[in-house]
This record gives structure tokens, sequence and C-alpha cells, in this order.
């Protein structure tokens, strides 16, 4: 039972997770497009909050593997 | 870019060096810990393949170096110190190939199954034993408070020692060839070198630190991300000598985050505990939740830091493990080919994300350290 419970909180986590990472890649790709210059600027900055977003999901991943 | 760096990093590791080397002199008195031993495991019966142990024993950190497990069942293996602490007998000292396959060596052999434990409330646990060396008594029972305390040279120490030795020889070498021919268009490995150490500086330290105190802080910046990338890649290369999981392991990142955590904290300035005790523009009646909450902020930074580098690390290495292990659950060789395919395609993904963290590592540890020597002008 705790196996499904954490294989569902798994799941919970990577819809936050993307949601937030398909936000940031679409506003980014926005900011580009407006600003194309501004390209490499934006894009480090991207992927900075792409990995910090993608640090929360992983932290429940481990929760959900240590609950296992 | 200045010599000084150099010098910085390499006097650095060279410290680290003389204080990770003592175990291992300790540990070759009277072993020789390069020797290829090979054992019999007994009967190579077919089991049930079971996805989820072969994986957990894959990302673990272990007692032996396994190199390749042949037809006939036999396991050859790089056999590593092991030194235990025991209540009941003292410090011990062997090779582990002396309990690998289940053997028994003055009174210790390797874990399996669970134990019954009382944890801190009273309430009794199952605690996994794999992977934990055990005391047992002649009959093979294991005794009361059986688990030695474990100092062993683990697959993970032996890495980190291959890592240091590698930063030492590249980067002595580097500092070496700086100081002889001065500075100069960069050649060869400093070539690539060079414009990563320029990186960290120009776009990681002075934004986010200041242009007057970052020098101070340079070399604990280029020592972690060089560190953190290359057992990020050494990590990810599956034979021997390489493939320790070093940067997934949760007590390598510990130390790791917790260096930054104090670095930060020795080198806070009085703005810094100004904002923790009392923070400017907030009543003081409010001050006691605003100081808890502070100090919790103050543990979280270091919490998140040891957990993302694990996390990523560990997550990666789970996927694409479980992406192989897929052939084995399908039991067709057909199966092999899409596998194979999308690990690649995972080892791309983990490629960038070994760049990744190293980078995140540093810039959050810069940034933290930035927050604690704010300049005046900012407030």
């Amino acid at each position: 039972m705790t196996g499904t419970l954490a294989a569902i909180g798994a799941g919970l986590a990577v819809i936050g997770a993307g949601l937030g990472i398909g936000r940031i890649g679409g506003q980014a790709m926005d900011a580009i497009a407006r600003q194309p210059e501004a390209g490499g600027k934006i894009q480090t900055a991207m992927i900075i909050s792409a990995a910090l977003i993608e640090g929360v999901a992983l932290f429940a991943v481990v929760v959900s593997m240590m609950s296992n | 870019m200045s010599v000084r760096y150099f010098a910085f990093i390499s006097t650095l590791f060279f410290g680290i060096g003389l204080f990770t080397a003592a175990p291992q002199l300790l540990a070759q008195d009277g072993h020789h810990a390069e020797s290829v031993s090979e054992e019999q495991t007994g009967d190579a019966h077919k089991e049930e393949f079971n996805a989820t142990e072969y994986i957990l024993e894959h990302i673990a950190d272990s007692h032996e170096w396994h190199i390749l497990t042949r037809k006939n069942g036999q396991n050859v293996a790089v056999p590593l110190p092991v030194i235990l602490y025991s209540k009941h007998s003292g410090f011990h000292l062997f090779l582990s190939k002396h309990i690998a396959h289940g053997h028994t060596h003055d009174g210790f052999q390797m874990g399996h199954g669970t134990i019954q434990v009382k944890n801190r409330k009273g309430e009794i646990v199952n605690k996994s034993l794999n992977g934990k060396i055990v005391e047992v008594d002649e009959h093979g029972e294991m005794v009361e408070e059986g688990l030695p305390l474990d100092f062993s040279m683990t697959k993970n120490v032996c890495m980190m020692m291959l890592s240091l030795i590698i930063l030492l020889w590249v980067f002595l070498g580097l500092a070496k060839s700086y100081k002889k021919m001065g500075i100069r268009e960069p050649k060869g490995l400093a070539g690539f070198i060079e414009p990563v150490i320029v990186f960290i500086e120009e776009d990681v330290a002075i934004p986010n630190i200041g242009e007057e105190k970052y020098a101070r802080y340079m070399p604990y910046l280029l020592t972690v991300f060089f560190f953190v990338l290359l057992n990020n890649l050494m990590g990810m290369i599956p034979f021997f000598p390489f493939g320790a999981n070093v940067t997934g392991n949760i007590a390598v990142t510990m130390v790791l985050a917790l260096f930054t955590f104090i670095i930060t904290t020795f080198s806070g300035n009085k703005s810094y505990w100004q904002h923790i005790f009392n923070t400017p523009g907030v009543p003081v009646w409010l001050a006691p939740i605003m100081i808890p909450v502070e100090i919790i902020g103050m543990l979280t930074k270091p919490f998140a830091l040891m957990v993302r580098l694990f996390a990523n690390i560990t997550a990666g290495h789970i996927i694409v493990l479980s992406l192989i292990s897929m052939i084995f659950i399908f039991k067709s060789i057909f199966m092999s080919v899409p596998s194979l395919v999308m690990v690649l395609f995972m080892d791309c993904i983990e490629l960038l994300v070994a760049f990744l963290q190293a980078y995140i590592f540093t810039l959050l540890s810069a940034l933290f350290i930035g927050l604690a020597v704010p300049e005046h002008h900012h407030d």
C-alpha cells in the first residue's frame, strides 16, 4: 500500500514540476522572441530556474523513496 | 587570471589529500589493496530478476569494487580494506574478500534481510541489513547490538581519492606551467580549464559576492566546482575504475553543503547577523516569530543544496538503470534496441545535468556567501 501511495506522490510532484518548467520555458521563448539579442542571458536564467524547480520535484521523489 | 588561484587550489587539495590519505596508509599495512581476487559464488542458479534490488544495489556504496561477473558465476572484484570498531571485540582490519559471498571472518559477515529494531519512540520497525556488516557468533546468529561502527575504505572513498589524484595532477601541473611560462595564451589542457575558471570568476563569483571580497572565496568555489563536476562525470562511466556513485551519496553532498554553511556562517558580517536577529524595519514584538524563521532559513539553504545534488544524480542513475532493467524484465533481445536508444538519450541529459549541477552548486554557494557579506551601498 505504501508503495502505491509513494507512486501517487511522485506523480503529483511531477505535475507540479512540469507546470513550473513548462511555464519557465514558455516565458523564456516569449522573452527571446521579443529581444533575441538577450537570448544568451535569458537562457542561462531559464536553466537556473528550471534546475531549482527540478530540485524541488526531486525532494518529493526522495521523500517517496524514503517512505517506500 | 592569477597564478595565485592555482596556488590556493593546490594547497587546499594537498591538505585534503593528506587528510584522506592517512587511513589509506594505515590500511595498506600488511595488506595489498590492489590484488584482484577471484572467488566462487557457489551455485549460480537462475533467480527471478528483481529490478528494485538490482537498481538499489548499483547506486549504493559497496565494500568491494566489482569489475565483472563471469559466465560461470564467478565474480571478479577488487577487494577493499574493511575497518570496523565493535563494542565486543574492538578494532578490526581485513580485506573485503574475506567476507565476500557469505563467508565469515573474525566473527563478521555481510548482512542480509531485515532485523527488527526499536526506534526512538519505542516502536518496532524493520531495518534493512543489505550492504551492512554484522557481527555474528559461532552459530552464525547475529549477536546483541551486532552492528559495528564501519570506517571502511569503501568504493566511494577510493573513487574520491582517485578524483583527488586527478585534480591534484591537473591543477598542480597547470600551476607549475603558469609559474614557469608566465601569463600567456593558454595551450593544451590549460585551454580547456582556463575559460572555466574565468567563467566561475566573472559570471559566478563577482556578480554574487562583489568585486571587493570575491577573491577570498574563489579557491573554495573552484574546488567545489571541479570536485562535483569530475565526480558527476566519473560516476557516469559504468566500468572499472569508475562508476562509483560519489555525488549521489547523501553523506558526500552533506559534507559539501556543510562546507558552504560553515563558510557562510563564519564570514557573515554585522549586517548579515542584524538581518537575522534584528531585521531592520520589523517591529520588536515580531521578533519571537522572525528569529526562528530566519534561523530555519539559515539551515534550509545548505539542506536544499545537499538534497538537490544527491537527488539529481541519484534520480538520473535510477532512470538509466530502470531503462536497462527493461531488457531483463521483458526477457527479450528485441527490447535491447529501444532500451539502449533511451539509455543513450538519458545519458546525454545526464551529461547536461552533470555540468548543470556542478554549476548550480557553485552558483548557490556563491549566492549564499554573497548574502552573508553584503557590501554597504546595498542597504
